[in-house]
């Protein structure tokens, strides 16, 4: 009974904020914030048109090439941080202030080395993904029971088969912790990248829209984009949630 | 304390060793200059820069509009959290917003703020604001949370009024939460409005980069981004020193 009402909660706030869309639309005018329906209208239109797949097809493409970067660097230096103590303390303080430096001030570095084709992004996406999940590894590992290691090591496993067998499945749920965080932000800096000196991609769609005053392709976009993210986080939550109680 | 020294001596060796390995690529010509130059060279581009005061008007702007920002994301992210806190069913129907907010790229929001408000600074600081609030609230939320029952009694025994126990006994208890909000309005301020200005903005450090870079102007380019780092860092280990002090407060209160 609670979850329904809250449930019906949560569907009243989000009519309510496209009421407030909709009164955005009444002061601001048509062409600044297209009507919530009129948008609608535009998504059901235009989501299916060849040039809206293209670069959805570009942004996704970008988007996981810089995931498999981040994922495959960020767990590599995340095990050697945590399985090596004097690696971990030397190198975790660094990871941690490189985490909070604004990294869009490094995307024109990333441009100038990677260029401004598909190969900056990617690499500017995995920039941003590759320190949450390098950190939250670390301290994943950081915290299995030292026990678990002595039992790997009386079993004389190699170090590989230890990294396999013990140190990735007890530090599996905090690092699919850090595997979500490394989604989100790695999406960010791929949008980042693309609103930046880009044609191709729903970032680079929606810096166009607003220099061609089409209001619906820009709320469009946004929309598209923000039900993806909510969607892969749930999905990710709720694989993390159930990682944690095995 | 010796291992914490060794430690460090290594951590500043191994970030030198870093630096100089790439000025020294860049001296030997193994890395174009035309990429990145020296770090030697960007210090003393910096300086040129800073010393002749034509970045002066852009620092006072971006700095200006990031104080802004993180002080309109706490103050009402803060009475946010506490109207939030007090209205249960409200709370409840947000949770999900809250949960999903930093999943989202909300920034992508800025070309739309753009076409609402035109190209000023109103947009900027609404976007730095939508970036950073949020965090203020979901840690005022957190922190009144956490403020012990007991705490109630304790009034109620020192015939506290209402404010003289939010100021004297509930504030004290939430600081760490609300500190952690600080914090993250702070670095989500700075991050949004370096962001916003690099993307599509009349003027302000990230607008500086961005021209520096579209006219090969590697020189001011590395100056900019050096600066930019620079601040960042100190902002950075300013909170990380006030956090430790906290820290200690709270392990000091439990043991």
């Amino acid at each position: 009974m609670t979850a329904t009402r809250r449930a019906a909660d949560t569907l009243i706030l989000l009519v309510g904020l496209v009421v407030l869309w909709e009164i955005l639309h009444r002061i601001a005018g048509e062409t600044a914030m297209p009507a919530p329906l009129s948008t609608f209208a535009y998504l059901v239109h235009n989501l299916a048109t060849p040039r809206f797949i293209a670069n959805l097809t570009t942004t996704g493409l970008e988007l996981g090439y810089a995931l498999l970067l981040a994922y495959g660097i960020g767990l590599a230096v995340g095990v050697w941080l945590g399985a090596h103590r004097l690696s971990g303390a030397v190198g975790e303080p660094i990871l941690v202030s490189l985490y909070s430096l604004p990294k869009i001030t490094l995307y024109p570095v990333v441009l100038l080395i990677f260029g401004l084709g598909i190969s900056g992004k990617v690499a500017f996406g995995a920039l941003h993904g590759v320190l949450p999940v390098a950190l939250l590894t670390t301290g994943a590992i950081r915290a299995i029971p030292p026990v678990y290691l002595r039992a790997a090591r009386t079993l004389q496993l190699s170090p590989w088969q230890t990294i396999t067998t013990v140190l990735l499945p007890a530090a599996l749920p905090e690092v699919f912790t850090g595997l979500r965080i490394g989604f989100t932000v790695t999406l960010l800096g791929v949008l980042l990248g693309e609103m930046f000196a880009s044609k191709e991609g729903l970032g680079a769609m929606i810096i166009n829209a607003l220099q061609l005053a089409q209001g619906e392709e820009m709320m469009t976009v946004a929309i598209v984009l923000f039900a993806f993210a909510a969607l892969a986080n749930g999905l990710l939550l709720f694989v993390e949630h159930r990682l944690r109680r095995i | 304390m010796a291992i914490m020294t060794r430690i460090g001596l290594i951590r500043l060796v191994v970030i030198a060793a870093l630096i100089g390995a790439l000025e020294l690529a860049c001296r030997t010509g193994l890395i174009d200059h035309r990429i990145i130059i020296a770090p030697s060279e960007m210090a003393s581009a910096l300086w040129t820069l800073l010393a002749s005061g034509s970045l002066d008007a852009d620092i006072a702007r971006t700095l200006g509009l990031i104080g802004l920002v993180t002080a309109l994301s706490i103050v009402l992210g803060f009475a946010a959290g506490i109207a939030i806190h007090a209205l249960p069913r409200l709370r409840e129907a947000l949770d999900p917003f809250f949960a999903t907010y930093y999943a989202v790229p909300v920034f992508i929001f800025y070309p739309v703020l753009i076409a609402i408000f035109g190209l000023s600074l109103m947009p900027i600081v609404l976007i730095g604001v939508a970036t950073a609030i949020v965090a203020m609230i979901i840690a005022t939320l957190n922190g009144l949370d956490r403020v012990p029952r007991v705490l109630d009694k304790v009034a109620r025994v020192h015939r506290l009024g209402r404010i003289a126990t939010a100021l004297q006994l509930q504030l004290p208890a939430a600081a760490p939460y609300l500190f952690t909000g600080i914090k993250l309005a702070v670095s989500y301020g700075f991050i949004a409005v370096i962001a916003a200005e690099f993307i599509l903005s009349p003027a302000g450090l990230g607008r500086d980069i961005a021209d520096a870079y579209a006219d090969f102007n590697n020189r001011r380019m590395y100056a900019l981004i050096l600066f930019l780092l620079i601040v960042a860092t100190l902002i950075n280990a300013v909170l990380h020193g006030l956090d430790m002090r906290f820290a200690a407060r709270r392990s000091g209160g439990r043991a």
